[in-house]
């Protein structure tokens, strides 16, 4: 693997900010994938600002230039895919997400529906029914005492509690995690992971695609929620079915993987563990640490609409700048100690769930599961280990385990 | 310029401001418990809700209204989201109330 080098700097990428480090380094490859925190570090330290010429593209990975590129939308848009695909030059493998790969003004008018749909206030109904699951979930595990942290819990709970708030069918669910699996590799460039989830994508597409649709949505909950807004006027049918989408392909691996990260974290810092124990009132802020210390989603890509500076370097227009969330949220010039996963830490402005105008919808439907399956265990395990080598799990965008032997008593 | 946050006990803490913070963010970088912020100041979560009774404010956002809609704590004439007030020169001495919950 190559590290950034300082390179003379060559024309169309001078700034003031001098020579711009360029490196061959492969942020999709597995090896990366692996351990990506030393290349994070080597990314963060070798400027502001970096060009990556394996794929032709641009890279922030220090905390001040990740947020920038997040807050400034009219800049670094996201209609051109937030992947590496550009869309106006490459035709996108699903019809657009109206949210996640639009810009204002189109982007607020289908934003301002989940928003409403997933509010402080709808949310805040969810929490009896939500908690009542964490704790069977964690019952029925104590019973067990060892199992996979993975597919016995970080995967368990979020689908004992979301596919039904969104109103799904009790058939087909097994197609959720491997089409969002698909979403998330898609922004990634055409290698192994890529290739071989979109030839696997047909049935998934499938379900997901038909899933969407009112009829097939339960009469109460997200889904039906969101083609409500077609009575009201505020969007069309077609476009309800893509928003439905959105809130399957964004809202259950990502928790899985949130989920997963506090837990293996939990199970590796015994000390933190036990502040967890003793006040379990942190569970909320223990998931929250969870995320910036794993960062469940490392990446995503902006495209710019005009030249635009980045750390004293200018990035001309058209081009793909990928942000490194995961490196960012361990920055030591934003955070004290980032190696060091602290329950009590001020974790806010993370940028794990992004930041600014296309900041995750569902970080609150999130943050609920998490800190309702961390409390039922702080209250209810007195302890937690692992039990055998945990298993990586690689994505083109997310991070995570594929499994995590243990056991709690 | 400075601002006061007043705990739900009564206790207060006067804290040397810059112009343009927000709220919200004067609170997490100088430890004042009763403000979380959870979305880092994006409007989205109401985990930054304060009572304030002055005057020189500015009056809500419509998003700032629904939002508030969602407060842990009960919402009062006087409640507010900390990361949509901004602290400009004005509003010096401002007095800020801390709710008692913020989840």
């Amino acid at each position: 693997m190559t590290v950034p080098q300082e390179q003379p700097a060559t024309e169309g990428r001078r700034g003031n900010g001098g020579a711009l480090p360029v490196s061959d380094f492969d942020p999709f490859s597995i090896e990366f994938f692996k351990d990506p925190f030393p290349i994070h570090e080597e990314l963060r330290e070798c400027g502001p600002l970096f060009y990556l010429s394996r794929y032709g593209i641009y890279g922030v990975a220090r905390y001040e230039q990740v947020h920038q590129v997040l807050m400034d939308w009219q800049t670094f848009c996201s209609s051109r895919g937030v992947g590496l695909a550009d869309f106006a030059k490459e035709k996108p493998w699903r019809p657009p997400s109206l949210v996640l790969e639009k810009d204002p003004p189109e982007h607020d008018r289908a934003r301002k529906i989940l928003s409403k749909v997933l509010s402080p206030v709808t949310v805040k109904k969810l929490r009896e029914s939500f908690e009542a699951s964490a704790e069977r979930t964690v019952d029925a595990l104590l019973v067990r005492g060892r199992f996979d942290g993975i597919g016995d819990l970080a995967e368990a709970y979020p689908m004992s509690v979301f596919p039904d708030a969104v109103g799904l069918g009790a058939e087909g669910r097994e197609h959720l995690l491997p089409y969002a699996g698909l979403a998330f590799n898609a922004f990634g460039p055409p290698n192994e992971l890529r290739d071989q989830a979109i030839a696997k994508a047909t049935p998934h597409v499938a379900y997901v695609t038909e899933q969407c649709r009112r009829e097939n949505l339960a009469g109460a909950g997200f889904g039906a929620e969101v083609h409500a807004a077609v009575d009201a006027g505020q969007i069309t049918s077609e476009e309800a079915v893509l928003l439905v989408r959105s809130l399957l392909t964004a809202g259950i691996d990502t928790t899985v993987n949130g989920i997963g990260a506090a837990l293996y974290c939990l199970a590796r810092f015994d000390d933190q563990w036990e502040a967890l124990r003793s006040e379990p009132q942190l569970a909320r802020n223990a998931f929250e640490e969870g995320i910036r210390f794993e960062s469940p989603v490392q990446t995503f890509f902006r495209t710019t609409t005009r030249a635009a500076e980045v750390g004293g370097h200018v990035i001309p227009e058209g081009s793909k700048v990928l942000m490194f969330l995961g490196a960012a949220n361990r920055d030591g010039r934003k955070w004290e100690r980032p190696e060091h996963y602290d329950i009590r830490r001020v974790t806010s402005g993370h940028v794990g769930f992004g930041a600014g105008i296309h900041m995750c919808v569902g970080q609150l439907v999130a943050r609920l599961e998490g800190e309702l399956i961390l409390s039922a265990l702080a209250r209810k395990v007195k302890r937690i280990r692992i039990t055998g080598e945990p298993v990586r799990a690689f994505n083109n965008t997310l991070r995570g385990l594929r499994s995590l032997p243990m056991e709690i008593e | 310029m400075r601002i006061i946050f007043v705990s739900p006990d009564g206790s207060e803490r006067s804290i040397s401001v810059r112009e343009g913070m927000s709220i919200m963010a004067v609170a997490t970088s100088n430890g004042i418990d009763g403000i979380v912020g959870e979305c880092g100041g994006n409007a989205m979560c109401a985990t930054c809700h304060v009572y304030i009774s002055d005057e020189r404010l500015k009056s809500l956002s419509e998003e700032e209204d629904e939002l508030l809609e969602g407060t842990a704590e009960g919402r009062t004439s006087e409640s507010r989201l900390g990361c949509q007030v901004k602290l400009t020169g004005d509003l010096d001495g401002l007095r800020v109330r801390l709710p008692a919950r913020q989840v």
